[in-house]
């Protein structure tokens, strides 16, 4: 028994004391954070865009259609089906290898590719939160002599946004996740400080342990703030 | 003032409004009746393009609004609309219900829209529910804020579709007392509703649909005392 806590300790120590080893998980994890960010605001822009683009065409009158909205349409379309039905691995690698193969910045490279699939999500998210809105709410502005975009941005959206917070939110913490394949490309992040570590001491075991519980601590932190803003929104429905 | 040709109406296969013509002068209060499926509400949501019309054309004050290149927004300024569900904004106060609209097409500032509805709330006697939230109000205290959130665009006619048919019967007579002053005021309205009284009492003109045709229409008097088509016969009977 003793024997096995010395080697615990010993373990540990390689794996994070050494040689203040733990300031590298914790540049990894900075990185990792960084990821997400640049990865949850693209992918919130480009969901947002393709979600109303997509309702606006299919919200117009008959016989007033716009062959602009048209054609955005079908290029959000084929967005979604590709990006959807694709391994996102499979999308990192040809960010990487093929379109940007002579870019160095591979961390920037991989939030990229996670923003624009994470994009394809949150639309989806999205259009569902704004068809949720009863339709009644939308006539009521528009009979009011609102144009479409007044009535998206002050009626229909603001009401649509706590029907998707749930599953928005459920969205970023798998996205954080997701950040992890970015090691795959090159990316510095935690899996790639852990990987580096572990090959040094020839012990995989506590790094990777270590990681996980980095991994845990954040997404339990995510889920408690979206629980808070739920709860607050939810409030002022009972005012 | 509305002026309709011809209006037909189909979803898909489903033909709801048959041929209408149908003129509406100012100052008119026009009462519609008629069994659920008769195309009452359709034809009324088709005077202000809630509904594409799939034939025929409405001319509104000299406009042909049927004519795709007519900016619409602009037409519907102009038609104050009131749904059955009310429709308020649940995520507004009272007072930005009624200013957002006038404020956001240009037609008074935010000051001059707050003055004018508090002028309007008082007429309706809701002053003091001027910063709830439609959720803490009666059926009733709604529906008599979406009438004057319609009017705080000052519409030239009103339109009302059924708008006494998801109230508690104890609040139906506070939302037609505000329509009521609103007729008397001389305001021109197009009213779908199943008040007999109120279409005895404050109509102009009744008109009686069934299948998508305007089967008769009549002074309410006449309607009532001497009707002639056998399907109104009928109607009149079941629900007076």
């Amino acid at each position: 028994m003793e024997a096995w806590l010395m080697d615990v300790a010993d373990g540990f120590t390689k794996a994070f004391i050494t040689g203040d080893r733990w300031k590298l998980y914790l540049k990894g994890l900075g990185v990792t954070l960084e990821l997400t960010v640049i990865a949850l605001v693209l992918g919130v822009i480009l969901g947002v865009l393709v979600a109303v683009v997509r309702t606006a065409h299919d919200q117009q009158r008959p016989g007033r259609r716009n062959p602009l909205l048209g054609l955005l349409n079908v290029l959000c379309k084929v967005y979604t089906t590709v990006i959807r039905g694709t391994p996102m691995m499979v999308q990192l690698l040809i960010w990487a290898f093929v379109i940007f193969a002579s870019s160095r910045n591979r961390t920037l490279i991989g939030a990229f590719g996670i923003g624009i699939n994470s994009g394809a999500y949150v639309a989806e998210i999205v259009r569902g939160g704004l068809m949720s809105v009863d339709i009644g709410q939308s006539e009521a502005g528009r009979s009011l002599g609102l144009g479409y975009l007044d009535t998206m941005r002050f009626i229909v959206i603001p009401q649509a946004f706590k029907n998707i917070l749930p599953a928005l939110g459920n969205e970023f913490i798998t996205l954080f996740k997701d950040t992890s394949l970015v090691s795959a490309i090159g990316g510095a992040e935690l899996i790639y400080y852990a990987k580096a570590v572990g090959a040094k001491t020839f012990d995989v075991m506590y790094p990777y342990l270590g990681i996980a519980c980095m991994y845990l601590a954040v997404v339990m932190l995510l889920t408690w703030l979206q629980g808070k803003l739920e709860r607050r929104l939810r409030q002022s429905d009972r005012r | 003032m509305i002026d309709v040709k011809n209006l037909s109406k189909s979803f898909g296969d489903h033909l709801v409004l048959d041929g209408i013509d149908q003129h509406i002068c100012p100052g008119e209060k026009v009462v519609i009746l008629g069994p659920s499926g008769s195309g009452k509400s359709t034809f009324l949501r088709c005077l202000n393009l809630l509904e594409t019309p799939t034939g025929g054309t409405i001319t509104f004050e000299g406009t042909v609004i049927t004519d795709p290149k007519v900016n619409i927004d602009q037409v519907r300024q102009k038609m104050g609309m009131v749904f059955q569900h009310f429709n308020l904004f649940p995520n507004m106060t009272i007072r930005k219900n009624i200013t957002l609209a006038p404020v956001r097409t240009g037609l008074m500032k935010q000051e001059e829209a707050d003055e004018a509805a508090t002028a309007l709330l008082k007429r309706v006697d809701l002053l003091d529910k001027a910063d709830a939230y439609p959720n803490q109000l009666s059926g009733g205290q709604k529906q008599r804020i979406a009438i004057v959130r319609a009017l705080a665009m000052k519409p030239k006619v009103m339109l009302f579709d059924e708008p006494t048919s998801a109230l508690d019967p104890e609040m139906v007579g506070e939302v037609l007392d505000v329509m009521k002053e609103l007729a008397a005021e001389g305001m021109t309205m197009v009213v779908v509703t199943h008040e007999m009284g109120f279409a005895r009492e404050v109509g102009s003109r009744v008109l009686f649909m069934d299948g998508g045709h305007i089967l008769e229409e009549n002074e309410p008097h006449a309607f009532f005392s001497q009707p002639k088509n056998p399907r109104l016969q009928e109607f009149l009977s079941k629900v007076l």
